[in-house]
């Protein structure tokens, strides 16, 4: 896959051992200075005001941050998916509806690097490197989440086009995508794994609308969008992959985009951590700082652990995706499980530290804690990311009814 | 336009860890180094000379040989190249040897400019790029809040801080200049950036390299660099005095002025 051939992970051949190169660590250390200083003072009125951060979106393509998953031949900056990922939590460690952008644009644009033409790629590439164009992913519908095989939504084909009928929910940026790249039904009677197709849908479209936006307990500046497709034309030249492949398309997101998931909620915690560590040093009861205080000691300790805990696990998954196999699924599963439940220990232990002042929106701990919630649910839930660890384990169910096979569905 | 900034691997001031070591030189492995503060100001400005003006910026330092990954960060900016003069020999080099050490690297690079910054934030001592011109025999514009080169003249003019305001210079190139932070502020390297620095070189020599020798004993006159020639020694450390707490006036601009005005009166300082 052309995207992934860029930087070189100091990997050992055939052991899946890391070390980040000197490349890597000059990016982190260079996002994290610019997510310091030009993230950090917005993430507050972000979240507050619930509005998509276009200042941010511009930030992140000048810098390039939006090329990363980008082949160079076509604009992009040609990362590896462990480069992807230090790049997410760097920005998530700031304020995780910024970071949203970039996975989502990565996560959009997966099908299209994975089985896209040349000639789409070509086409549409360039603009997603740039940051020109934004695009999102859209699987999930009402009635067809973790069961995302349940689709509903029809794609006829007619002519040189494809009708589309439907509508989509819980899709994150679908308000302010260019690109929405959806997944619909094109044989009804075909089994599971090849009832759907998948579409690059260039927007504004006739038939296309936003619905409503969801409003939500966390990720607030982050459009999450319903989608109605009404006798929506496009064109066939769009579809990417063959009739039929859709599903398989969509699991092979998933296998690259859960890392993301999970470094996104290393960041989350890392972001709690440093913001606990400070106050702890800073704080003063009883006449003493209270990191003194074994008790908080203890709790910063454990929150540091599992940070890192949860890093090291995401960083080698990136590595395992990346090697391919088929164990890919399974390390995709686990470095989001462990770093989604990382992250809601971790924050939630920040406010914790922080007392009644952390229960406030004076600190940015109770929105970490807010944000860190939903690393628990989208691009499969943890209840999903264990049923994939197990069928890696046990191997697939014998007697699964028709309707249900390889069903590893997600919200995004 | 061909330009080199003097860019130099320093303990990162962030890390509050600058500190010497038992033999009175600078403890290097105390702090992760990074390049002076105020050189990323000068090699901003380089590379919006050779933005507009085409041309390259080298970057040419003095420092161990983990320098190379520090200068990283400058390619990454945008600079072309890297030129890192690394000798366990120099460790303990003095301002004098350091100079001597980086005319001599300087020898060996095409340049129509020179651009250093204000000072290090290690050494604090701000002369080595003074002594650097003289040794090249190169005009030396010190202070400046704007570098305005005319390739075709051959010729480049400084806004100089002066006391009063500015001091506009002229001289003919090759020229070092010494540049303050208000050339701008240093851009953070693109993603691009960094991955394009991979395939950039940044060569490196050692004392001999440059014909210079380590031998010599730092007397005067003599052509030896490095630490056991040089002709300064650090023979004590101590921490300064804490300060006395300082006094915060706080208010409306006005109502402070005032009270700021009546406290320097107070103490006869105006």
């Amino acid at each position: 896959m052309a995207a992934v051939t860029g930087t070189a992970t100091a990997s050992t051949a055939g052991t899946g051992a890391y070390r980040l190169t000197e490349d890597q660590i000059l990016l982190r250390d260079t996002l994290r200075e610019l997510a310091d200083e030009q993230i950090v003072p917005r993430a507050a009125e972000i979240d507050r005001s619930g509005e998509f951060p276009e200042d941010i979106r511009q930030l992140l393509a000048r810098h390039d941050v939006l090329a990363l998953p980008f082949p160079e031949a076509y604009g992009g900056v040609g990362a590896d998916l462990l480069t992807q990922c230090i790049a997410i939590e760097q920005i998530a460690r700031a304020c995780v509806t910024s970071s949203l952008i970039l996975s989502v644009q990565g996560l959009g644009s997966l099908p299209l690097l994975l089985s896209g033409t040349e000639e789409q790629q070509a086409r549409l590439i360039p603009d997603l490197a740039s940051g020109k164009r934004l695009i999102a992913f859209a699987l999930t519908e009402p009635e067809a989440g973790s069961d995302a095989a349940a689709a509903r939504t029809r794609a006829v084909r007619d002519g040189d086009d494809y009708v589309i009928d439907g509508g989509k929910r819980f899709i994150t940026n679908g308000s302010v995508a260019d690109i929405v790249t959806v997944f619909a039904v094109t044989d009804p009677e075909a089994k599971t794994s090849r009832r759907l197709s998948c579409f690059a849908v260039e927007v504004p479209t006739p038939g296309f609308s936003v619905v409503r936006l969801e409003h939500k307990l966390g990720i607030r500046g982050s459009p999450t969008a319903e989608l109605s497709f009404d006798r929506m034309r496009v064109p066939a030249a769009n579809r990417i992959g063959e009739e039929g492949d859709g599903w398989k398309l969509a699991m092979g997101t998933f296998d690259r985009s859960r890392p993301g998931i999970a470094a996104q909620a290393v960041g989350i915690a890392q972001g709690a951590l440093d913001a606990a560590v400070a106050y702890a040093k800073d704080r003063k009861q009883f006449g003493q700082r209270i990191g003194d205080f074994q008790m908080i000691q203890a709790m910063l300790a454990d929150m540091d652990a599992r940070t890192e805990a949860a890093r090291q696990l995401t960083y080698k998954a990136c590595v395992e995706v990346e090697a391919g196999g088929p164990q890919a699924a399974r390390w995709a599963s686990i470095a989001k499980l462990v770093a989604g439940d990382a992250a809601m220990a971790v924050t939630t232990d920040a406010v914790q530290v922080f007392g009644g002042y952390g229960y406030t929106d004076d600190f940015p701990v109770e929105r970490m804690m807010r944000d860190a919630k939903i690393t628990q649910l989208y691009e499969g839930t943890q209840q999903i990311q264990r049923l994939v660890i197990a069928r890696a384990l046990l191997g697939k169910p014998a007697a699964r009814i028709e309707g249900n096979e390889g069903n590893e569905g997600t919200e995004s | 336009m061909k330009i080199v900034v003097l860019a130099k691997p320093v303990p990162d001031p962030a890390a509050a860890a600058e500190r010497l070591g038992s033999d009175n030189r600078l403890d290097r492995s105390a702090a992760p180094n990074v390049i002076n503060g105020n050189d990323e100001y000068t090699l901003e400005a380089a590379l919006q000379l050779v933005e507009a003006h085409g041309g390259e910026v080298t970057l040419v330092a003095m420092a161990p040989a983990s320098g190379a990954e520090t200068l990283r960060k400058g390619l990454a900016m945008g600079a072309t190249r890297g030129l890192l003069v690394t000798d366990p020999a120099l460790g303990g080099s003095d301002a004098w040897s350091t100079a001597r050490v980086l005319a001599a690297a300087l020898k060996e690079v095409e340049f129509d400019l020179v651009l250093a910054g204000f000072d290090t934030s290690d050494g604090v001592g701000g002369v080595v790029s003074a002594a650097v011109a003289t040794l090249l025999k190169l005009p030396y514009l010190s202070s400046a809040a704007k570098i305005e080169p005319n390739p075709d003249a051959g010729t480049v003019r400084v806004r100089r801080i002066s006391p009063t305001g500015f001091d506009v210079l002229e001289t003919t190139m090759p020229a070092l200049i010494v540049g303050t932070q208000l050339l701008g502020t240093p851009r953070y390297p693109s993603l691009k950036g960094i991955m394009a620095a991979r395939s950039k070189e940044v060569a490196q020599r050692a004392v001999a390299d440059l014909g210079l020798s380590t031998e010599g004993g730092g007397s005067a006159g003599d052509g030896a660099v490095g630490g056991s020639a040089s002709r300064t020694t650090v023979t004590g450390k101590r921490t300064p005095p804490a300060r006395a707490a300082a006094k915060v006036v706080r208010g409306a601009p006005a109502d402070a002025a005032k009270e700021i005005v009546a406290l320097l009166a107070e103490r006869r300082l105006i």
